[in-house]
């Protein structure tokens, strides 16, 4: 094959064996790569119902057809692929850098991680040579202090390492999986699934050519593409990048703040984008291929937590800030570089701890619980506190790292209501009162509550639709950009380079045809991309999902938006909801329980899958 | 021999280098026709975050790499000052690579015999200040470079002491 490897490697944990596959044209075809071949291969390889946290398991890493080529952004992604143990549902997460290409030049489009090791162990892939190698030494170890340690003792400076931190080996549910210092492959908590195999790393060198079937064409494409990156499509990113958003949410009140109490932030000129890039960013960099550059790098220039360097988003800057009543970038920073050093989805964790300051604001939790600090929203110490006790599993922590779901049972007295989660996932930074666009999407996501399944806002906060209203129509407008989505975290493109496809599906079905030498039409991307998503519905559908699950937090359908504003008194009733949700199943050919039928199952040549819904139809 | 102060090399601009390696993909793709980094003229080194710098050939003075071949494999061209590399003479000893302060001359995984940047001879122009898309890289002499850090220098100094008034 060309632009795929052609190969994946199975690595049994128990017994520390290995095996090569062939990857096959049909499977390459139908699910392209990144999490729609990593949840096809997840399928094929897991037995239904499985303890997200037992060896049984599988864990999925996978690249692109793309990956290891200079494509602008699209050579560096790479995606893991388990049942989640916070939504014990699919779960995957995707991130970029240089690691998945990397990964490429070693060979191999996927590696599939069987059992679980009895000792701490690192993964080192080689090209050819694939080794299970002592961990004892960097357990406990940041995932920045691992890949230092192990380049170290490896003696090579280039070879790419993805790890988890102490919160993955202590099995937080909210744990995620670091490359590069700065890099997350951040929710669904897979760090919790290599934390539970006992598996601290993923070390990679491969030194493969890449080549594409098509170079002159791919080529030409290429320079395109260079030329389109650094026009309007991708300048938000160059510029002031996500963390953009907040005065841009803010003013829309569609803000999530202290823990959906509000919608609106009265100090977010203090934490946004614009302070930020002022005052704190130091750097831009950039991933691997990357012809945009995005990632912001900021260091705290002063005060008590002077020196603190780490990349910074929207999403994670809203979650430690503004959700947690916030106004302080500095602590901000520090939160964020605590969740990178015990590896942990900083999206989640700052979600829990505005769950936890709500929880003490409403005497669920008392200042014992905080080792004797007020715990009202706002508090710097307790976000700080919170986080440092989540990555250990300590006092509080050993509640709260398991996510605000879990959290708020084990609390119990009314504080399941306060925890802010779809499917057992925690929120992100889009108010889905006074979005009903976005709450469709975010309803149905596969992943539970995720902006990335979908970017249904965008039709709502661009003023596309009346974002207060629940209509026929919503159902499509979702449904046709999650094949997109799915597409672009299969490619594995960067989805800051979406603008840059104007085409859209024609422009990726080209760039597929050029590296693969596979012909690819834009139709037939599409119903890959129907494809990807229906695989993971009957994935939450095998693992005993329903319509049921496809809901909003409590607080979206119960607390209207209290803030005086253009968007007052709003929330999301079971009846929109109910319409939006039939108008989706139906837009994507699923019955009223949201259940794909076997008719559809056929057109989209998944009829060795039918099983998975004949088993829903006699249970 | 070209005078050391006319000799043009590529240098990257560290405030302007983001690391993403686009150098290495467009110099091994034109020398080898293959994406792959090991196999690029052109190396990116990213110490933290912060900190990154693509690094090539600099053409020095008196080439340490051309002194430590002991099979005058290696020598300097009169026209620009780039290495040239007699392949049938270098049999991949490393000597040059040990000379090197740079690590700018590597034993290809292939060949076995070493590389250098050759400025692109055959192409015209060198491809990684073509591609680059931060415009970080740049084919320069010394004397240039100088001219920029002195005028971007005063430059600064004045825009501080106008914020001052």
């Amino acid at each position: 094959m060309i632009g795929y490897a052609g190969r994946i490697l199975h690595v049994n944990l128990d017994t520390g064996k290995t095996r090569v596959e062939r990857l096959s044209e049909d499977y390459a075809k139908k699910y392209i790569g990144g999490i729609g071949l990593g949840m096809r291969l997840w399928l094929d390889n897991t037995r239904a119902g499985v303890d997200p946290l037992s060896p049984e398991n599988t864990l999925i890493l996978v690249t692109g057809p793309i990956s290891g080529t200079m494509f602008p952004t699209a050579g560096n992604g790479h995606a893991f692929v388990a049942k989640s143990p916070e939504t014990f549902g699919v779960g995957e997460a995707v991130a970029h850098g240089t690691f998945g290409a990397e990964m490429k030049r070693a060979g191999y489009d996927a590696v599939i991680l069987h059992g679980k090791s009895e000792k701490p162990v690192y993964l080192w892939i080689d090209d050819d040579s694939v080794q299970l190698l002592n961990a004892a030494h960097l357990m406990g170890k940041s995932p920045s202090e691992t890949e230092e340690a192990i380049k170290e003792e490896l003696g090579d400076y280039y070879i790419r390492v993805a790890s988890i931190g102490l919160a993955g080996e202590k099995l937080s549910r909210i744990a995620c999986i670091i490359n590069e210092k700065t890099r997350a492959a951040g929710r669904t908590g897979l760090g919790a699934v290599m934390g539970s195999k006992n598996l601290k790393a993923i070390a990679v060198r491969g030194t493969r050519d890449i080549v594409p079937a098509k170079p002159d064409e791919f080529m030409d494409m290429v320079k395109e593409f260079h030329e389109r990156m650094k026009g309007p499509a991708t300048q938000k990113y160059r510029t002031l990048g996500t963390p953009e958003n907040v005065l841009v949410h803010n003013a829309l009140y569609c803000m999530p703040t202290r823990n959906y109490n509000n919608a609106h932030f009265e100090e977010a000129d203090k934490v946004s984008g614009e302070v930020l890039n002022e005052k704190f960013v130091a750097k831009i960099i950039g991933c691997s291929s990357c012809a945009m550059r995005c990632e912001h790098e900021v260091v705290v220039p002063e005060g008590p937590y002077k020196g603190t360097m780490t990349r910074m988003e929207y999403e994670t800057l809203w979650a430690l800030g503004p959700y947690c009543g916030i106004g302080r970038l500095d602590t901000i920073i520090k939160g964020m570089e605590l969740c990178n050093y015990y590896g942990m989805d900083a999206i989640s964790a700052g979600v829990v701890a505005g769950f936890a300051m709500d929880c003490y604001e409403n005497g669920l939790l008392s200042r014992q619980d905080f080792d004797g600090l007020e715990a009202q929203f706002g508090s710097s110490e307790t976000l700080l506190l919170v986080l440092e006790k989540m990555g250990k599993r300590e006092g509080i922590g050993d509640i709260l790292t398991d996510g605000v779901r879990i959290a708020g049972q084990k609390i119990g007295k009314g504080a399941e209501k306060l925890a802010q989660h779809i499917k057992g996932l925690e929120v992100t930074g889009y108010d889905l009162r006074c979005l009903k666009t976005a709450a469709l999407g975010f309803a149905v996501s596969f992943r539970g509550a995720d902006h990335n399944r979908h970017g249904a806002y965008a039709f709502d906060v661009k003023g596309k639709v009346d974002r207060l209203k629940a209509e026929k129509g919503r159902g499509k407008m979702v449904r046709d950009l999650e094949d997109t989505y799915a597409l672009i975290d299969s490619f594995i493109v960067c989805k800051f380079s979406r603008g840059t496809y104007y085409k859209e599906l024609e422009d990726m079905a080209k760039l597929y045809s050029l590296v693969t030498g596979i012909e690819m039409t834009a139709e037939e991307l599409k119903r890959s991309g129907e494809r990807i998503n229906t695989i993971a519905r009957l994935i939450n559908i095998r693992e005993g999902f329903s319509r049921k699950d496809d809901t909003l937090p409590w607080k979206v359908m119960n607390m209207p938006i209290p803030d005086e504003g253009p968007v007052k008194g709003a929330f999301v009733s079971q009846e929109e909801l109910d319409l939006l949700l039939d108008d989706y199943y139906e837009s994507r050919g699923w019955n009223v329980e949201g259940v794909p039928t076997a008719e559809k199952l056929n057109e989209l040549g998944m009829e060795d899958l039918i099983g998975i819904v004949e088993a829903k139809k006699e249970a | 021999m070209v005078k050391i102060h006319e000799r043009k090399f590529v240098s990257a601009d560290p405030d302007k280098c983001v690391g993403c390696q686009i150098c290495e993909y467009a110099c091994s793709w034109t020398k080898e026709k293959a994406f792959n980094p090991i196999k690029s003229r052109i190396r990116v080194v990213r110490v933290n975050q912060l900190a990154n710098m693509a690094v090539t050939c600099r053409l020095c003075e008196e080439p340490a790499c051309v002194a430590a071949c002991p099979r005058d494999a290696l020598t300097q061209s009169e026209e620009t000052g780039a290495i040239m590399i007699d392949a049938d003479k270098c049999n991949g000893c490393g000597w040059c690579i040990e000379a090197c302060d740079y690590g700018a001359i590597m034993l290809h995984p292939e060949n076995k015999t070493v590389y250098v940047c050759d400025l692109c001879k055959d192409q015209g122009e060198p491809q990684c200040v073509k591609w680059c898309p931060e415009e970080a890289l740049t084919l320069v002499t010394s004397d240039v470079l100088a001219q920029k850090a002195r005028i971007g220098a005063v430059k600064k100094l004045f825009q501080e002491a106008k914020a001052q008034k």
